[in-house]
């Protein structure tokens, strides 16, 4: 929709000319949400799309993801075969409420920066062990977990001015085995419940649980559990207050579903049918 | 900037934060449409560099130097896409307004997309077809009769006669003008759910550039009406006034801005300082009538046609026949439970709104998206006191009504600024204000007891319905009434009783609804007709069969009516059950679910009268052109209901023509005559009746011109392919025009229907479903619709209305669900938490269709709109029960919802 507030967009093209962040600035990604809703209190939009950062590069070590790859720039990228934990990126995508013709421009830092429990590339890059690197306002770098990066819904750990440069994703990660569910009240619906597994090498699992809970929340395991341990673990880890609730699921059916697609993820990457 | 939009260069400069779909359209591509203007429904879908996006999340400035094809240039030179043409083909739209989007989106899938189009699509809503019809058009089918012979095209598939204008977004909207000089309104609206209106400070609102004026209810007249339309003004309460000194809930309108732009407008809202006495708010409707509770409209009296406004009750009605508990005390059998139906909105893809001015010859004309133009220009008016003559209101395509346009949100407010300012005005409200601030469907509660004897006879049938109209009484009495008439008329039993409130709360006011009233009582009826042969062991098949009118029984409901005028002008709900239950019982493949999944089967049946009572009147009328064509005139409004194709049926088959002869003209007041309008499923069978009597009488005349010149007996005479004929002799039409001309009375005549007598039509639906007990999920395996509309004008249209009606019921019994806050707020005023079915969401379903002639409706047919939607929350709610053994009494049957009783009972 038409932001009739808006008097001025700034295009700078480095960090240096990045302008002062004054009240009424927002950064402006892929707009897909900022163009969603009036947003009244804002004067100027800086966009980034001049600054020209990679989507994606890979080096030795990670696969990093800029801010303002789009989220069919990063389904589009071509793996190599011992990533393991590829098909993670198609199914990360295909939880988005929004269909394929938002993914051209909607953008991974951008549904990071939501903090929505149902935001899927949280859930990809959290899985992941993404680490996010933030443009902090007044100058310099921070880095966080992309787990630790949001804490609540629509909540997370910038402050104003501060501008997310991109998400470093471990290779080693990447190789890992990973098991996918997902869950809402539609068939394409919004996520209520989106759970990611990780197994690794060493034997150790990794359990991410998203858009039920208010946040993501990391459960590891040295081995892989059995399924009492594993419920144990949710029950104590995942506090009721954690499970959201909104329009798109109520608490209680969160919690079971995510007690129930644990499971069906504990039982896949054993390779025995859920019990 | 330089922008390459179909394949034409422009230099326009967009402003900082306007998004492309605005900008395309200032720039005349009016095929870009606004369903949402928030990146859900895909309406304004267009392509930039041949990838299709949604315009309205595309900052404008980002689409220099790109190319943009809009639905307009789609077919490049040679005028028509294959996809424009597949469409065209399947007649794969309705009402038309999301077809612009979904063509770009589907002529843009790739083959992986095209295999899993639930997928694909789950960008782009329509709210009208239930899709079949669009995924026909992907898959290249062709529903279209291509040649009817003259005189024949009544009961035949043809296509629609706008679908060529519609698939090339050629057809205009109500926004679809461009005006020079137009002014823009915006509305503040009231942030309280009830508060007295002190004082309103204008003064810094007014020195915003651009501003023309503020409107308040110091502008507004005083005069009291209802929102509502009906032919009769008594049906509604007198409890609203155009602007008002006291806001009862949150979106009432409180100030109207007319200014340059929409920008300067809202930013002068924003600087309109309103001081509130803030006044104690109602927002459960379990309290309206307890004593002490807030009342909402103190001043009124039943004069104001409000029951009794001081207990909050805008309407009420007792009646009861026979003895019902001394019935239900000797019964074999009894039921009783409580339902709940909850509030869900329309969600025409169009939003309300409109244009007004006032043209050199001082006639108010108002552009609007209305289903009841006719009784608008009525309304506008009375409140401004003009002359009849001196108002215009009209419409050409409306994108969805669905019962929210047999209401009045925007005219007054547009006819008032145009007068005031004396300049073209504009008001176009958000989806935020569709959900906030026009109506909704009627939230009701219904208390159910009922009883049978030990063979399955009904003994008792009993209703206690709470409706909640709201803030204000807009079709609380008439949707009361209506819920509590044909749901329990269409069973024979000795003993009856209703009781009904509809009280008044501080919340959105609920309105006409696509079934108006008569989905939120079935679900109870129906359910109780499920458990009583459940208890004596009977199929809910039978027990129907058992308990259902049959002609020559008495179609009764409690208190008595004052109309007599329904009859069994067909009947066809024995034929209806069979259809269903023989398509339920059909071989098909094998769900292969696991275990896990529960699996039943529902039915549920609804009958309706094929008018709303005491009077729903339509003129039309038919003039023979130069050419051996007609020009037909109807008031009628086209919103996707297919009328407008069906007209031009009724009078090729009538006048020995075909449909490309016949040019329609609609609602338009200006044409002259009345009509009362497009709701109650009014478009054939009132309007329609017009349209045939008016052709009969023409040909008529026809005949007795060429009588009269070979000096021949009038009956020798038959109309047959565009002329008369006698025996060997034959006058074509355009010799016929030609006599009219010569004799100085061309030939035209006019037709009328009152709306009665009246008939009554049905709808019986199926279901079998599978409920996932550890989820909560549920599967719809199968879905079968038997209808009973008569003779069918058009199959394919009302396959599609059928489909539509169905799909619509799914999406409220099954995912949409307006949600209002302990303080009034609607805290989910969007599509993307207000789920609309999408592809994915919406089965298939049978259609058949009953073998019936009606004596009354024109040429047999009957109406067949809303209906289709009545009996499907009903017939679902039943599957449910068969599958789970579980009743759940209160839609949407969401898995959240479904969980906790089915986790208590299996673990």
């Amino acid at each position: 929709m038409d932001l009739n507030t808006i008097t001025t967009v700034a295009h700078p093209q480095t960090r240096a000319q990045l302008p002062a962040w004054t009240a009424g600035d927002a950064w402006l990604a892929g707009g897909t949400w900022l163009f969603s809703e009036p947003q009244v209190h804002l004067k100027r939009l800086i966009d980034l799309t001049d600054l020209k950062w990679p989507a994606l590069t890979i080096t030795d070590s990670h696969l990093s993801v800029a801010a303002t790859c789009t989220v069919a720039q990063l389904d589009g990228l071509a793996c190599p075969p011992d990533w393991l934990a590829a098909p993670l990126i198609g199914q990360c995508c295909r939880a988005f409420l929004a269909s394929f013709k938002i993914w051209k421009t909607a953008t991974v830092g951008g549904n990071l920066c939501m903090s929505l429990p149902a935001g899927p590339m949280i859930s990809l890059t959290a899985a992941l062990d993404g680490v996010c690197t933030i443009w902090k306002a007044g100058g310099g770098e921070q880095t966080i977990p992309v787990v630790d990066f949001v804490t609540g819904n629509q909540r997370n750990r910038l402050t104003q001015g501060d501008l997310i440069r991109q998400i470093d994703i471990p290779i080693a990660a990447l190789k890992r085995r990973t098991a996918f569910r997902q869950i809402s009240l539609a068939p394409v619906g919004r996520s209520a419940a989106l759970l990611i597994g990780s197994f690794d090498s060493d034997g150790t699992l990794a359990l991410t649980v998203t858009a039920s809970t208010v946040r993501p929340i990391r459960l590891s395991f040295s081995k892989v559990p059995d399924a009492g341990t594993l419920r144990d673990a949710i029950a104590q880890q995942i506090t009721d207050d954690l499970y959201h609730t909104d329009i798109h699921g109520k608490p209680f059916w969160r919690k079971h579903m995510t007690l129930r697609l644990a499971e069906e993820i504990r039982s896949e990457l054993l390779g025995a049918p859920p019990t | 900037m330089s922008f390459e939009i179909n394949g034409k260069p422009f230099s326009q400069e967009p402003r900082a934060g306007q998004c492309l779909r605005t900008f395309l359209r200032e720039l005349g591509h009016f095929g870009v449409k606004k369903g949402c203007d928030a990146g859900d429904c895909g309406a304004c879908t267009v392509l930039i560099d041949g990838e299709p996006v949604h315009s309205c999340l595309i900052p404008a400035f980002r689409a220099e130097g790109r190319t943009v094809t809009t639905i307009e240039g789609l077919g490049g030179d040679h005028g028509t896409h294959p996809m424009q043409q597949a469409f065209l083909d399947a007649q794969g739209f309705q009402c038309g307004f999301c077809t612009a989007g979904m063509i770009l989106t589907c002529a843009s899938l790739n083959q992986a997309q095209r295999t899993d189009l639930g997928t694909a699509l789950k960008g782009n809503i329509c709210r009208c077809t239930g899709y079949r019809a669009i995924e026909d058009a992907i898959l290249g089918k062709n529903n279209v009769e291509e040649s009817v012979e003259p005189g024949a095209a009544f009961g035949r598939s043809l296509p629609a006669p706008a679908g060529p204008d519609v698939v090339r977004g050629k057809a205009r909207y109500t926004f679809d003008a461009a005006i020079d000089g137009l002014l823009h309104i915006k509305l503040l609206r009231s942030p309280h759910a009830h508060a007295r209106i002190v004082a309103i400070d204008s003064s810094d609102a007014l020195s915003v550039p651009g501003v023309h004026a503020v409107l308040t209810h110091e502008d507004a007249p005083s005069l009291l009406i209802s929102t509502a339309r009906h032919e009769k003004d008594w049906m509604d309460p007198e409890d609203t006034r155009i602007l008002d000194d006291v806001v009862r809930f949150i979106g009432q309108k409180v100030a109207a801005v007319v200014a340059d732009s929409e920008a300067a407008a809202e930013e002068a809202c924003r600087r309109l300082k309103v001081d509130y006495e803030i006044l104690p708010a109602l927002i459960d409707p379990e309290n309206a009538m307890a004593p002490g509770a807030p009342v909402l409209h103190p001043d009124r009296t039943p004069a104001n046609r409000i029951a009794d406004p001081q207990r909050n009750l805008a309407a009420e009605t007792h009646g009861e026949y026979g003895d019902v508990a001394a019935a239900l005390a000797t019964s074999a059998v009894t039921y009783e439970a409580t339902f709940h139906s909850h509030r869900v909105q329309h969600a025409a893809l169009e939003t309300h709104g409109g244009l007004a001015w006032l043209d050199e010859a001082g006639v108010l004309n108002v552009r609007t998206s209305t289903q009841v133009p006719f009784l608008t220009r009525r309304a506008l008016s009375d409140i401004f006191q003009l002359p009849m003559d001196k108002v215009r209101v009209f419409c050409e395509r409306v994108g969805g009504g669905f019962g929210g346009k047999q209401e009045m949100f925007v005219e007054d407010i547009l006819a008032l600024a145009a007068l005031r300012t004396g300049r073209p005005v504009k008001l176009e409200l958000t989806r935020e204000e569709q959900f906030i601030a026009t109506s909704t469907r009627h939230p009701m509660r219904v208390h159910i007891r009922a009883g049978a004897d030990a063979d399955g006879k009904l003994t008792a049938l009993q209703l206690d319905v709470l409706s909640n109209t709201g803030a204000y009484g807009n079709h609380a009495g008439p949707v009361m009434f209506h819920s509590l008439s044909e749901s329990i008329a269409v069973y024979n039993c000795p003993n009856k009783r209703v009781d009904g409130y509809a009280v008044y709360t501080n919340t959105v006011p609920s309105g006409a609804f696509r079934g108006y009233g008569l989905p939120q009582t079935l679900i109870a009826v129906e359910a109780a007709i499920d458990e009583l042969a459940k208890q004596l062991g009977i199929s809910p098949y039978d027990m129907r069969r058992l308990n259902i009118v049959k002609p020559g029984d008495p179609m009764l409901s409690p208190p008595p009516s004052e109309f007599h005028d329904v009859l069994y002008g067909s009947y066809g709900l024995d034929q209806c059950l069979d259809l269903v239950e023989r398509a339920m019982q059909a071989d098909g493949p094998q769900p292969g679910l696991s275990p896990e999944w529960l699996i039943g089967d529902g039915v549920a049946l609804t009958m309706i009268d094929t008018v709303p009572p005491a009077g729903h009147i339509a003129d039309a009328m038919i003039a023979l052109n130069r050419d051996g064509g007609f020009d037909l005139t109807v008031g009628t409004a086209e919103f996707g209901n297919g009328t407008s194709t069906v007209h031009r049926q009724i009078a090729a088959t009538t006048l020995a023509t075909t449909v490309d002869r016949i040019r329609l003209r609609q609602s338009d007041t200006a044409h002259g005559g009345h009509d009362t309008g497009a709701y109650g499923s009014a478009g054939t069978f009132v309007a329609g009746k017009a349209t045939h009597a008016a052709a009969m009488q023409l040909a008529a005349d026809l005949k007795a011109a060429a009588a009269d010149a070979w000096l021949c007996n009038t009956e020798s005479c038959t109309l047959d392919d565009e002329a008369v004929v006698s025996g060997v002799r034959r006058m074509s039409f355009v010799e016929l025009a030609k006599l009219g001309r010569e004799r100085g009375q061309p030939f035209a005549s006019t037709g009328n229907s009152g709306g009665t007598p009246r008939s009554v039509g049905f709808n019986v639906q199926g279901f079998r479903v599978a409920v996932n007990k550890g989820t909560g999920e549920l599967k719809i395996l199968r879905s079968v619709q038997a209808a009973d509309a008569g003779i069918v004008a058009n199959p394919m249209q009302c396959r599609g209305q059928v489909e539509g009606g169905v799909a619509q019921a799914l999406g409220a019994a099954l995912y949409e669900e307006m949600v209002i806050d302990a303080t009034g707020r609607v805290t989910n005023p969007k599509f993307r938490d207000y789920h609309l079915p999408s592809f994915a969401d919406v089965p298939h379903t049978e259609v058949l269709f009953a073998e019936t002639s009606d004596t009354i409706g024109p040429l047999g047919a009957k109406s067949m709109s809303e209906s289709p939607y009545n009996p499907v929350a009903a017939a679902l709610g039943n599957a449910i029960a068969d599958a789970t053994g579980i009743r759940f009494t209160a839609p949407p049957f969401k898995p959240d919802r479904l969980f906790p009783a089915l986790h208590d009972k299996f673990g």
